[in-house]
This record gives structure tokens, C-alpha cells and sequence, in this order.
């Protein structure tokens, strides 16, 4: 009976996590775009409440609610949905659509996408050899084996995003590193566009003139592809085709050239904006935010390199450490098992409520930068892959910050994983991420100064 | 030959609509082979016939700027494109018939540009928000083109064109529907040749003879019903 009750209250909180994953869908990534595949929303959407759903299993772990058994039973089931739609169902929706973009394979779609997620599964396959993820007495088609393989490649992204994501934070937020744009630059620089626009004109008026009375005489202005055309123009010698080469190889020119200015002015306008936010009480704010990142962003990659040099995993997670700390040397008693309880749920939560709200708007931003109309339905279906790829690599990583007696159900349920070996990967990912951020950051820094004072 | 008057016509819409590929029939009066996203702007030029066939006729240079991005770019990105935006003689609006939204999103761009125009007038402009007497004062000619007509399956063709014949109204504007990889929709003499062709006759008109009159603004035209041309959606 319990287990009725249990089931029906999962699955009222399953649809409400799809209908949140459905209105985001409509409403903030696709606001300019039409939904022609229902397909792709249905996906995105049951993607994101099965993820939800895990969360919220933790939560119901670490606050004792429901039944044991029932929980057990549902992260089982979810697993198994979550792991059936990353491995499966998404990659050949994925495959499938690239291959309806394309028009020469239009006829054969199936099969064609078929052939792509055969391609896909092997090289996911493949992936698992290198890494000493989990002993080899398991099956071929077994739990564990795909999620140590998902497992992987979620923990690269998302020690990827938390590297880049450290470093870029103080460096978006803080206005030390803001260049000094001036009104004057900005028009300068459009001085400049528009001039090039204009030569651009004059160019393109003296081809259009020249093509006109190529065609009044009679020419034809193609390329001279037949046999009779290529005897004619060595005979007459028709100096007006080539000019015409000659002129399309300047505008090319003068074309590149106005998209690099176009960028640029972009640039410019984008910086001065953030310049005048920054003056405002918000921007203020998130300056003070910025330097205060800074340091944990340094503290995190020492921490890292020590993890990784002294090849040191932490036992103990940081509530039971707190705790113990406050008890031996502060000499405060109170109740261990009831507080640490509570902590490590307000922490476990706030950790999972961060990065689905970190990784959503990340996802968001990425999705305006790169789609474009044609595009938008293989972009959204990748970024429910890492969205879900994500999610269950946070799954096994946020086992480190719950105390034991808690570990016990993700340890069950996901098997015989070596988790120490996932949390090495992300400290070595992250480090590396990190790192080549800052370099890359400091590049584009360097470089951005310079091009403005070219005349 | 270079010094022959100039006119400027904006082409805006959503990205992917194929704007460059009109751009470049248009133009070169050839097919565009490999289609590419635009960054910024590319422009292209149009020797036009004004009033081809009477004593008066006299030849223009068409400039079609042909702008590229989205409605929802970034302030940044609309505030660069806004140096487009200066002295425009007549803008081409080009939506996609198989998606609706892009044709939604022309109301946008269309305020877009020529709000840049209107504030000497000293017209309200309200947050965006469609308003049709924005319109009714608009000075700046105006056409609507439909592309991707090919893909409309016949037995939806008629429901499309009567949703673009009210959108082209909203507008007061000329409306064509054509395929951009098929010439033979402006073929000379056919029914899209010379709306286009009156459209650029209007836009010089503006520009070079009609200087002088309808610059007041305060009576915003009501929309006459049974008067002009009746819309009929035949097509070629």
C-alpha cells in the first residue's frame, strides 16, 4: 500500500519536472525559433524531469521520506529510463536529424541514421577501455558498465565547465579587466565600416554596369564551360570577364574585412555596456562577488594539484569534518545525528540547485550563440545529452559530500563503480580546463588592446 | 558610368529565411550555390530601368543591404547594426513561408529600422509592441517577400497566402512569393517582375522626386476597404 502512495507521489513530481522542462523549452530556448518536431521538445523535456527526479531521490534519502524499499525500486527504474534515453533514444534522434539536414541522403533517413548511432555505440563502447572503471565480472548489456561509460564522459564536461566556469566568473564579473572604450573609439571604428561598406558599393556598381553590357552585346557572362564559348573568348579576347575576376577578388577582400570590423564594433558596444554596468549598485555588487572568486577559483586549483600530486582522496565528507571540528575543538556538543542530518541536506541542496540552474542558463547562452534555424533541432537534442550526461555524473560526485550512512543507496543502486577514480579524472579535467583558460583569457586580452590602435 | 544616382533598400528578416540568396537572384540574376551565414552586412547592387519604357526612363543603382542576425541578438548586436539603419529608401521584409514565427518576428525587424528613422517626427513609439499607426505614417516604401515557396505542400498553399495577404496589409505593403533557387518566379514580364520593378519605381520616387510633399505627419492613414487594388492571390 505504502509503495502505491510512494510511486504516485514520484510520479505527480516526474510530471511536474516535465511540464518546467517543457515550459523552459518553449519559452526561453526556442522563443525565436518554431517548433515544427514535437519530438525534440517531448525529448528535452523527459530528459530534464528523470534527471530532476534522481535529485530529488537524494533529497528523499538524506530526509528519510518514503518508504526504503520504494526508493530503491524507483532509482532503479530511473536509471534504467535515464540510461535507455542517453545511450539510445537521444544519439539516434541526434543522428537522425543531421541526416535530414542534408538533401543528398533525404530518401534513405533511417537508414543513414541507423548507421550513425551504430557508429556512435562503438565508439562509446570503445571508451571504456582505457580507464579502470569497474572490475570485468560484469555483464555486456549491465547497468554498470553504461554507467561508467556515461559517467566518464559527464565528469569531463563537467569538470570542463567548472574549470572554465571558475575562471571566467571573476574575470567576467570583476572591472579590473575591463578595456577603456571611449564614444570616440566606437565611432571611429564605424567610420571606418561604413567606408569599407562604401567601397564595397562602388565595386560591386562597376561589376553590375560591366555585367549589363556584356549582356546587352549578347555574351554570355558565365564561365565559359562549352567547347564554342572557349574558342570565341580566345578569338575576341573579352577583356570584360576578366576585369570582372579581378574586381570579385578585391570585394572578397574588402568583404572579410567588413565582417572582422562588423565583430569588432560588436565587441566595442558589448564592453561599453559593461563598462556603464559596472557603475550601478548590481554592478558594483557583482565586482566585490568577482574578487571574491578569485580566491576560491585559486584555492580550488591548489587544492586540486595537491589532490592530484599527493594522490590524496578525501574520506570524510566536508559536514561530518565541519562537525567533528566544532565538536573536538570548539568543545560545542550538540546533537551529531540530528544536525548533520539537516546540513548536509541544505548543502547537498544548494549544490544541486546551483549547478541545475548554472548548467541551464549555460545551455541557454551556448544554444542563442551557435543555432541557427536549420540547426536548432540537432542543437537541442546535444544539449539534452550533456544536460543528461551531466546530471548523472553530478549523481556520482555528490556522493563525496554526503556522509555515510547516506552513501549507502547511490553506492547500491549504481554498483560497483570506483568512484575514487571519478573523482581523480574531474580533479586532473579540472586542473587542465582551468589552466588553459586562464591562458586562453590571457591571450585574448593581450590581443584585444592591440588591434584598436591600428589606424 | 559610376555616376549614376544612387538608392539604398534594406532587406531584414530572420536568419535563414534566404535573404542572401534573394539578394543574390536579384542582383546577378543567378542562383546562389552555396549559401553561408552573413556576418553583418553584405550589399549588392541592382542597375534598375525607372519608368523602363516611357520617354522619362533613366537608369539607378539599387544598393541592397542585405543585414543578417536575429531579432533577439544581443543590445550590442542591434546597436551595431543600427549604423546600417542611415538614409534608407525602401526596405525589402523576406520571412520564410514554411515558419510562421519568421514572419511574426517581421513586425520587429520592421520597427527596428525604421525606428531609427522616426524620431525626428516625434512619433510615440511604444516598447516594441506592434502599432499600426506607426505604420500608416511611415514614409519609407515597403515590400514583403515569401520565400520557400516550393516546400508548401499544395493543399496548405491556400491557408499560407491568405495569412501573408493580411500580413502584407498590415504593412501596406506589396507582398511576393517565390523560390530563391528558381529564376523563373522573376522572369521577365511575369506578374513578381513587375511588382518589383514598381516597387523600385516607388522607392526612387520617394528618394528623388517627391521631395517636397507629405511631410506632415499627424493624419495617419485609415485602411480603406473596397478601395485600390483588390488583393487576388493568383500566382505564376
Amino acid at each position: 500500500m505504502s509503495f502505491l502512495i510512494d510511486s504516485s507521489i514520484m510520479i505527480t513530481s516526474q510530471v511536474l519536472f516535465f511540464g518546467f522542462g517543457w515550459l523552459f523549452f518553449m519559452r526561453q530556448l526556442f522563443k525565436d525559433y518554431e517548433v515544427r518536431q514535437y519530438v525534440v521538445q517531448v525529448i528535452f523535456s523527459v530528459t530534464f524531469a528523470f534527471s530532476c527526479t534522481m535529485f530529488e531521490l537524494i533529497i528523499f534519502e538524506i530526509l528519510g521520506v518514503l518508504n526504503s524499499s520504494s526508493r530503491y525500486f524507483h532509482w532503479k527504474m530511473n536509471l534504467c529510463v535515464i540510461l535507455l534515453i542517453l545511450v539510445f533514444m537521444v544519439p539516434f534522434y541526434i543522428g537522425y536529424f543531421i541526416v535530414s539536414n542534408i538533401r543528398l541522403l533525404h530518401k534513405q533517413r533511417l537508414l543513414f541514421s541507423c548507421l550513425l548511432w551504430l557508429t556512435f555505440m562503438y565508439f562509446f563502447w570503445k571508451l571504456g577501455d582505457p580507464f579502470p572503471i569497474l572490475s570485468p565480472k560484469h555483464g555486456i548489456l549491465s547497468i554498470e558498465q553504461l554507467i561508467s561509460r556515461v559517467g566518464v564522459i559527464g565528469v569531463t564536461l563537467m569538470a570542463l565547465l567548472s574549470g572554465f566556469g571558475a575562471v571566467n566568473c571573476p574575470y567576467t564579473y570583476m572591472s579590473y579587466f575591463l578595456r577603456n572604450v571611449t564614444d570616440a573609439d566606437i565611432l571611429a571604428l564605424e567610420r571606418r565600416l561604413l567606408q569599407t561598406m562604401d567601397m564595397i558599393i562602388s565595386k560591386k556598381k562597376r561589376m553590375a554596369m560591366a555585367r549589363r553590357t556584356m549582356f546587352q552585346k549578347g555574351e554570355v557572362h558565365n564561365k565559359p564551360s562549352r567547347f564554342w564559348g572557349m574558342i570565341k573568348s580566345v578569338a575576341t579576347s573579352a577583356p570584360g570577364s576578366e576585369n570582372l575576376t579581378l574586381i570579385q577578388q578585391e570585394v572578397d577582400a574588402l568583404e572579410e574585412l567588413s565582417r572582422q570590423l562588423f565583430l569588432e564594433t560588436a565587441d566595442l558596444y558589448a564592453t561599453k555596456e559593461r563598462i556603464e554596468y559596472s557603475k550601478t549598485f548590481k554592478g558594483k555588487y557583482f565586482n566585490f562577488l568577482g574578487y571574491f572568486f578569485s580566491i576560491y577559483c585559486v584555492w580550488k586549483i591548489f587544492m586540486a594539484t595537491i589532490n592530484i600530486v599527493f594522490d590524496r582522496v578525501g574520506k570524510t565528507d566536508p559536514v561530518t569534518r565541519g562537525i567533528e571540528i566544532t565538536v573536538n575543538y570548539l568543545g560545542i556538543q550538540f546533537d551529531v545525528k540530528f544536525w548533520s542530518q539537516h546540513i548536509s541536506f541544505i548543502l547537498v541542496g544548494i549544490i544541486i540547485v546551483t549547478s541545475i540552474r548554472g548548467l541551464l542558463i549555460t545551455l541557454t547562452k551556448f544554444f542563442y550563440a551557435i543555432s541557427s534555424s536549420k540547426s536548432s533541432n540537432v542543437i537541442v537534442l546535444l544539449l539534452a545529452q550533456i544536460m543528461g550526461m551531466y546530471f548523472v555524473s553530478s549523481v556520482l560526485l555528490i556522493r563525496m559530500s554526503m556522509p555515510l550512512e547516506y552513501r549507502t543507496i547511490i553506492t547500491e543502486v549504481l554498483g560497483e563503480l570506483q568512484f575514487n577514480f571519478y573523482h581523480r579524472w574531474f580533479d586532473v579535467i579540472f586542473l587542465v580546463s582551468a589552466l588553459s583558460s586562464i591562458l586562453f583569457l590571457y591571450l585574448a586580452h593581450k590581443q584585444a588592446p592591440e588591434k584598436h590602435m591600428a589606424p | 558610368m559610376a555616376s549614376l544616382d544612387r538608392v539604398k533598400v534594406l532587406v531584414l528578416g530572420d536568419s535563414g529565411v534566404g535573404k542572401s540568396s534573394l539578394v543574390h537572384l536579384l542582383c546577378q540574376n543567378q542562383v546562389l550555390g552555396n549559401p553561408s551565414w552573413t556576418v553583418g552586412c553584405s550589399v549588392d547592387v541592382r542597375v534598375h530601368d525607372y519608368k523602363e519604357g516611357t520617354p522619362e526612363e533613366k537608369t539607378y543603382y539599387i544598393e541592397l543591404w542585405d543585414v543578417g542576425g536575429s531579432v533577439g541578438s544581443a543590445s550590442s548586436v542591434k546597436s551595431t547594426r543600427a549604423v546600417f539603419y542611415n538614409s534608407v529608401n525602401g526596405i525589402i521584409l523576406v520571412h520564410d513561408l514554411t515558419n510562421k514565427k519568421s514572419s511574426q518576428n517581421l513586425y520587429r525587424w520592421s520597427l527596428e529600422a525604421l525606428n531609427r528613422d522616426l524620431a525626428p517626427t516625434g512619433v510615440l513609439v511604444t516598447n516594441g509592441d506592434y502599432d499600426r499607426e506607426q505604420f500608416a505614417d511611415n514614409q519609407i516604401p515597403l515590400l514583403v517577400i515569401g520565400t520557400k515557396l516550393d516546400q508548401i505542400h499544395e493543399t496548405k498553399r491556400h491557408e499560407v497566402l491568405t495569412r501573408i495577404a493580411f500580413l502584407a496589409e498590415d504593412f501596406n505593403a506589396e507582398e511576393i512569393n517565390l523560390d530563391c533557387t528558381n529564376p523563373r518566379y522573376l522572369a521577365a514580364g511575369s506578374s513578381n517582375a513587375v511588382k518589383l520593378s514598381r516597387f523600385f519605381d516607388k522607392v526612387v520616387e520617394k528618394r528623388y522626386f517627391l521631395r517636397e510633399s507629405n511631410q506632415i505627419a499627424g493624419f495617419p492613414d485609415r485602411k480603406r476597404f473596397g478601395g485600390g487594388t483588390f488583393k487576388s492571390l493568383h500566382y505564376d
